[in-house]
């Protein structure tokens, strides 16, 4: 296998390649082995643990299931909000008047600077403080609070660099037909900018996905990885199984998205009637990160 | 035309998991916004979900003591069992909820104490326990209480066992926070924990549990008294009417045979039933 | 107003977080440039586990991460990171363990997309030359690479900065823990909440500025 960094291998470079594969599974293996051999010995691998989840339905159904509504019922109520809310701010970045960009650019740089945890610690405290909201529903909409104040800010950096990165032509084109702002943005500009930013905006569902996880751990959000806390107290406290299982699922679920975002991309890249303007996946998964790619 | 095709798959995509959810989130409205009123004879009850032997979520239902104190309680008040609707209280929202009306009444752990008697009222105590330590079988260290000022520690996040021994017990003691109970037993089996603190009828129900059986021992130290009272809402007239359920509940026996049910497997001396009002401090 | 904060160590939670940042930082850019590469590089056991690791760890919660960590690695396993029998110590560690293995994952991306952005002619000159892989990446790609990685990598660093947080989940003192312990105990909600905020933003709005200023500076100009 030859790329631009290295040559098709000759007989040396082959050898110690096979030395390095060699030792890479020896340390490799030598470290699942004590892994193992310590799990084994502490009890942790013991078949009891792990049955409930191999055998019978019944830690789905009572725990995982519910726990996996509570996640993916976080996870899309942040989206559907957030998904408005930034691309109002995304496109008020934008706009010709500076009372109308400073102010939204303000909003996006603090939400984006600011912790999500941070956020939904202050959403649970000013909920079960200011409102009625039930203490069966406070934990939910606190999560989707700070999801949804700090995916906004993020999509609204998708939103801006998604219409920043059409070819300028576009806008001008339609502006020398004599549309008026509003209508190149919204006849012209948002229809193929959101097209372009399909896969940031799947991606970011990764992203989003996995921050539920926090109210589970630190507010009592009774999601995915709470469920496994409640399920330990039942089959005897088999918490590394449990946890083990939830990341498994977290995985399943999340790389499913991602791979679905990157095939939409290539999908977007190769249709002939797009302007070419993708926003690439890997962009906003950094954005994971606070900032979307193109800053 | 692959555009709108793309465009069109993932629309629907979001469309399936938005339903998904929708139906998820439907049944649990339905089942939460019944609660809180008498006229269409249905009854909220706040309990514990992982704590085995007191109020622990298991496939088939609810299980544990509180859940079967809950159950006469309700029962007396007039309500079958299948016109209770448990909800998960966790410590930290108990006097909220009650405050707020979410819950008729609580049984979670739920200790009187004066600054928690400001905000709502407590019928009972029903039960009297004991902060406690679990320990290793083998593990002669912590001999008293004083031995723990060299343990290492495990409690629930936020608990008020942990602060009890940080600020009176053992203030030199290491404490190790995790979001429940079962976290701390596997570092309790491996000697990375000395102990795990909490009320010593909930260490009893991790106690007994078929696995542990024979590896962990109580300390016995009775570290504080936690008089397990039932929560009302301030001012509620269910509390005369609770405390004269559980005063039933003593003298026909439903409460040994409670006490034997949950907490006979786990070997716990409880102590006798409480006299109504008697609140040791 | 503010006399509530005399009670909590605001100063030392907010160090613990600036900690946390600095070493978890030092530590993911080490293992990110080796898992980077491990996936460019021409051993295909190694390419494969630098795939795998990468999407196997960024699709896990960071707080599944920082909670095997202490959990898995520690409880269980007995790894202790060299400090001794005390938790504060062995927490924090683990969690500066946690947010490196996770942080990792995202530098590995950064560096890769800014390995690709280094033109082939560049490679091919310097293997020309007659260099091996090692030096290739080591004399001629890397150093470009990272210049363009500047501005996705300090991404990367001001989401680390937030992701601290996280470490809140095994009880490290820092400043989202102290933040939720004010809140328990004290009426100032807004106020509170106001005092925290600021703190991330000093922390991480002048790091995007200053690194997007000095990813510009640096970028190899095509």
């Amino acid at each position: 296998m030859s790329s631009v960094l290295h040559d098709a291998q000759g007989p040396r470079a082959k050898r110690r390649n096979i030395v390095f594969t060699v030792v890479f599974l020896a340390v490799f293996a030598a470290l699942l082995w004590w892994v193992f051999g310590t799990l084994t010995d502490k009890g942790q691998l013991r078949w009891v643990l792990w049955k409930p989840f191999f055998t019978g339905t019944e830690a789905w159904s009572t725990y995982i299931w519910p726990g996996l509504q509570n996640t993916l019922e976080a996870a899309v109520l942040a989206v559907v909000i957030a998904l408005p809310l930034g691309a109002v701010l995304g496109i008020a970045r934008l706009s010709d008047h500076r009372w109308v960009r400073v102010p939204a650019a303000i909003v996006v740089e603090f939400f984006r600077s600011i912790p999500v945890l941070v956020l939904m610690i202050f959403g649970l405290a000013l909920f079960a403080e200011y409102t009625g909201v039930s203490s069966d529903d406070r934990p939910l909409y606190a999560v989707v609070t700070g999801l949804v104040l700090y995916n906004a800010s993020v999509l609204a950096e998708i939103v801006r660099s998604g219409i920043l990165a059409l070819p300028k032509g576009q806008a001008e084109g339609a502006m020398a037909i004599g549309l008026r702002k509003g209508q190149v943005m919204r006849l012209i500009l948002l229809p193929q900018a959101v097209t372009a930013m399909l896969p940031g905006i799947v991606s970011q569902l990764v992203v989003i996905l996995k921050d539920t996880a926090l109210g589970g751990a630190v507010l009592t959000f009774p999601e995915l990885l709470a469920s496994a806390n409640t399920m330990s107290g039942y089959y005897g406290a088999n918490v590394i199984a449990g946890y083990t299982v939830v990341a498994a699922i977290y995985i399943a679920l999340n790389f499913s998205l991602a791979t679905f975002a990157s095939w939409l991309e290539r999908r977007l890249r190769r249709g002939k009637k797009s302007t070419g303007a993708v926003l690439r996946a890997d962009d906003v998964e950094t954005a994971d990160a606070g900032a979307a790619g193109k800053v | 035309m692959k555009l709108r095709k793309v465009s069109a798959a993932s629309a629907a995509v979001l469309a399936l998991a938005v339903t998904a959810t929708a139906c998820g989130g439907g049944d649990k409205k339905d089942s939460g916004s019944s609660g809180g009123s008498g006229g269409d004879k249905k009854i909220a009850i706040g309990i514990k979900f992982d704590q085995p032997g007191l109020g622990q979520k298991t496939p088939d239902g609810y299980a544990g003591f509180d859940v079967d104190v809950a159950t006469y309680v309700a029962k007396k008040l007039g309500y079958t069992e299948d016109q209770i609707e448990w909800k998960e209280s966790k410590s930290a929202d108990r006097e909220t909820m009650l405050q707020r009306g979410d819950v008729d009444f609580i049984a979670a752990t739920y200790s009187i104490t004066p600054e928690r008697q400001q905000k709502v009222d407590f019928a009972g105590p029903y039960l009297l326990a004991h902060q406690d330590v679990l320990l290793r079988a083998d593990d002669d260290k912590v001999k008293s209480p004083g031995d723990l000022n060299a343990a290492k520690l495990c409690s629930v996040t936020g608990s008020t066992s942990a602060q009890n021994v940080k600020k009176k017990l053992a203030p030199k003691a290491q404490l190790q926070p995790y979001p429940t109970y079962s976290a701390c037993l596997p570092g309790l089996q491996n000697g990375a924990i000395d102990a795990l603190t909490t009320d010593d009828s909930i260490l009893a129900g991790y106690a007994s549990q078929a696995q542990f059986k024979g590896k962990f021992k109580l300390g016995g130290f009775k570290l504080t008294n936690e008089n397990y009272g039932i929560g009302v809402k301030k001012g509620s007239d269910l509390k005369t009417k609770i405390n004269k359920a559980l005063e039933e509940m003593v003298t026909d026996k439903s409460w040994d045979k409670a006490v034997k049910d949950n907490f006979g497997p786990a070997g716990y001396k409880n102590e006798p039933a409480p006299k109504i009002g008697d609140i040791k401090s | 107003m503010f006399d509530f904060l005399q009670d909590y160590d605001l100063a030392g939670a907010v160090w613990t977080t600036v900690q946390l940042a600095v070493l978890s930082a030092v530590g993911s850019l080490i293992w990110g440039t080796m898992l980077a590469a491990m996936r460019v590089g021409p051993v295909p056991l190694m390419r494969a586990f630098g795939t795998a690791y990468v999407n196997i760890v960024r699709n896990i919660p960071l707080t599944v991460i920082i909670l095997f960590a202490s959990l898995g690695l520690n409880q269980t396993l007995g790894v202790t990171l060299g400090a001794g029998g005390d938790f504060k110590t062995i927490n924090f560690r683990l969690a500066v363990l946690g947010l490196i293995l996770y942080t990792s994952s995202f530098v590995c991306e950064a560096l890769r997309s800014g390995i690709n952005t280094v033109p082939v002619g560049q490679a091919e000159a310097a293997r020309a030359l007659g260099l091996g892989f090692g030096q290739v990446l080591r004399l001629v790609v890397l150093p470009q690479a990272f210049r363009s990685s500047v501005i996705p990598l300090a991404n990367v660093l001001i989401a680390l900065i937030k992701n601290t947080t996280v470490a809140a989940a095994i009880g490290v003192a820092e400043t989202a823990l102290l933040m939720k312990e004010m809140i328990e105990n004290e009426a100032q909600l807004l106020l509170i909440a106001a005092v925290i905020a600021l703190v991330f933003v000093v922390l991480t709005l002048p790091t995007g500025l200053i690194l997007g200023w000095v990813g510009k500076k640096v970028a190899v100009k095509r």
